[in-house]
């Protein structure tokens, strides 16, 4: 059932005239290598080395606790603000480590972006919102009017907003506030998305709009989601990165690996590592 | 029904029997302690609000007794506070000319030291930083005001002032009462502000993080906005304690009641005025007696009035999260 959903969506794709299969080896833009996340002294993450393939969607997907948040969060150096985090290994946006010298931190997350669990848009107007990332990143836009109502398309927003731009972001409905903060994120133009459970707080109805969207944005964006769903991974992903955490020899501790990535088509018909297909099919999780 | 079932009554789907098990759903005892203890919160609630009524109608007879010889209308516009003179003129402009240069100047002092610290430390201080600099803070909060006092006259009139920035200024002035006053009411504004910094949900933090803003960016369109009003209550109640703070003025700023022009200048406050009456000799009844109540009426409604305008200021530009 899986596969065949894979299928169908693929098709669309088709229609719409772009290129679908995702080659074997992805076409990176974002490359870990043996990337290993510490909380203080705890290990979270273990040398997880994967590619993040442009126009992709990737998902992350395991057991909860298994650090899929944590390595999402390491990517755009979101946990740079958790004290006491530390990223070993590398990881490359177009071949320039983010954790290197000379890089801002705020740079990298201008150009990777995220989209938190709970819809978190600021106590403030829809378009204020909208317009928060453009001001204070100080990029220069001819009509802020015209890159609010773009990003509000891409969001597919648009419609349902554009009489209440003015009003605040908190009359939205969980599902709206979401795309509010998908089109927040694209007003500021990133070139990854980076997307945690984005659909966790939502109801199946809203949660599919979500997906459509995603679909659409991998058109100019190339997003990583983490996701506890596995039919969602299946839906939307063209690789899966399958995490799960084990406890580390000598200590309690449950530290997190990436067990096995590769296109979702075979990580969810074909698994090489059962690990992977236990979960899958629901046996371990 | 009585409270114990014991029919199993006509069979229900599923064929699940009501257990025979007694039950009851009275309480197993009378709770007593919780009766009195709701009889002394209710106490403990009437008496303040009791005494709040006192204070005002004890302040509001004496006051109409004060208004019967002098028309409110001097009160109000006359330039000269002389009560105690022979040629008697009972404007009370001078005494709020006094209390508006001083709070003034410590809102001056208060708010951006006030609210730079509770930036500093929501923001930007380590965790242990936090934890000695929040303490010490609320320390200098608890420094009696006649130490305060001291320090104006003493060192901040003469040395810092005069000695250092060569203003010329004399031994009381409203700008070294007003400083001082500033320096006091600075806890008051970085502790309430700072909690209101903290309350902000993390979420919207990362939320701006995640766009590319940074931190002074994050702090000013998006935490200062959310917690604008916690920290507009923070100023308020430092306005409020500075309007009423009467140790410090009553040695800083001087004895003269007169329309304060300049801040190098002495001056009288509403309270500095009450303060110095009241020891006096003044016999219950007596005019003299009265403009001690028309002042301190005066310093109520003062009170009353920016706590309602700040209620509503504060209802208009905050952001709910
Ligand atoms: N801020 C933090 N401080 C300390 N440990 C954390 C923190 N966040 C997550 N962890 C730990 O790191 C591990 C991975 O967490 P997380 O990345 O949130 O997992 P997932 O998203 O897969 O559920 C868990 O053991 C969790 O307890
Ligand atoms: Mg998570």
């Amino acid at each position: 059932m899986d596969s065949a959903t894979i299928s169908m969506r693929q098709m669309e794709t088709v229609d719409s005239g772009r290129t679908i299969s995702p080659t074997e080896t992805p076409r990176a833009v974002l490359t870990c290598d043996d990337v290993s996340i510490y909380y203080g002294s705890f290990r979270a993450v273990n040398e997880v080395s994967m590619d993040i393939g442009l126009h992709e969607i990737t998902a992350l997907i395991g057991p909860s606790g298994c650090g899929k948040s944590t390595v999402l969060r390491s990517l755009n150096r979101m946990n740079d603000l958790i004290p006491g985090t530390k990223v070993t290994g590398t990881i490359s946006y177009h071949g320039i480590d983010i954790y290197g010298k000379d890089v801002d931190p705020i740079e990298v997350r201008r150009r990777i972006g995220m989209v938190f669990q709970k819809p978190n848009p600021f106590p403030k107007s829809i378009y204020d919102n909208v317009a928060y990332g453009p001001r204070v990143t100080g990029m220069k836009v001819d009509s802020m009017d015209d890159l609010v109502e773009k990003a509000l398309r891409g969001a597919a927003l648009w419609g349902e907003v554009k009489d209440k731009l003015k009003q605040s972001a908190y009359g939205l409905s969980g599902g709206q506030q979401q795309r509010l903060c998908i089109a927040r994120t694209i007003a500021v133009q990133p070139e990854i998305i980076l997307m945690d459970e984005p659909c966790s707080a939502l109801d199946p109805i809203a949660t599919a709009r979500i997906e459509d969207l995603m679909l659409e944005l991998k058109e100019k964006y190339t997003i990583v989601i983490v996701t506890h769903n596995m039919q969602q991974a299946a839906r939307v992903a063209d690789r899966t990165a399958f995490f799960t955490a084990e406890a580390a020899e000598g200590n309690g501790d449950r530290t997190g690996h990436l067990v096995e990535f590769d296109l979702t088509t075979k990580i969810f018909s074909n698994p090489s590592d059962s690990r992977t297909e236990d979960y899958i099919s629901g046996r371990f999780g | 029904m009585s409270t114990t079932m014991q029919s199993a009554g006509p069979s229900r789907q599923g064929g699940l029997r009501p257990s025979s098990a007694p039950v009851t759903l009275r309480s197993a005892n009378p709770r007593y302690g919780e009766k009195v203890l709701l009889g002394f919160l209710m106490l403990a609630a009437a008496v303040s609000i009791l005494t709040t009524v006192g204070i005002v109608l004890s302040l509001i007879f004496p006051a109409i007794a004060f208004f019967r010889e002098v028309s409110i209308g001097e009160f109000l516009t006359s330039t000269s506070w002389t009560p105690r003179f022979a040629d008697k003129n009972y404007g009370v402009l001078p005494l709020i000319t006094g209390t508006a240069w001083t709070t003034a100047i410590a809102l001056a002092v208060a708010i951006p030291l006030g609210l730079g610290a509770a930036i500093y430390l929501s923001e930007y201080a380590t965790p242990r930083v936090r934890k000695i600099f929040k303490p010490v803070l609320e320390l200098l909060a608890g420094v009696p005001s006649v130490v305060y006092g001291l320090f104006a006259v003493a060192f901040v009139g003469p040395v810092i002032l005069k000695g250092w920035f060569g203003i010329g200024v004399g031994t009381y002035s409203v700008l070294a009462a007003g400083l001082v006053l500033g320096i006091m009411i600075i806890p008051t504004v970085a502790s309430l502000a700072e909690d209101a910094m903290t309350a902000v949900p993390r979420s919207l933090r990362e939320a701006s993080y995640g766009l590319g803003s940074n931190r002074m960016r994050t702090v000013l369109r998006v935490v200062f906005p959310a917690a604008i009003s916690g920290i507009a209550a923070s100023i308020v109640l430092a306005l409020s304690r500075a309007v009423g703070e009467t140790m410090i003025v009553a040695m800083g700023a001087g004895s003269q009641a007169r329309m304060v022009a300049a801040p190098t200048e002495e001056g009288q406050t509403m309270t500095g005025f009450i303060a110095a009456a009241a020891l006096g000799d003044s016999v219950q009844g007596t005019t003299d007696y009265n403009t001690l109540f028309a002042v301190g009426l005066t310093l109520f409604v003062i009170t009353l009035l920016i706590n309602l305008v700040s209620i509503k200021l504060v209802n208009r530009f905050r952001e709910v999260y």
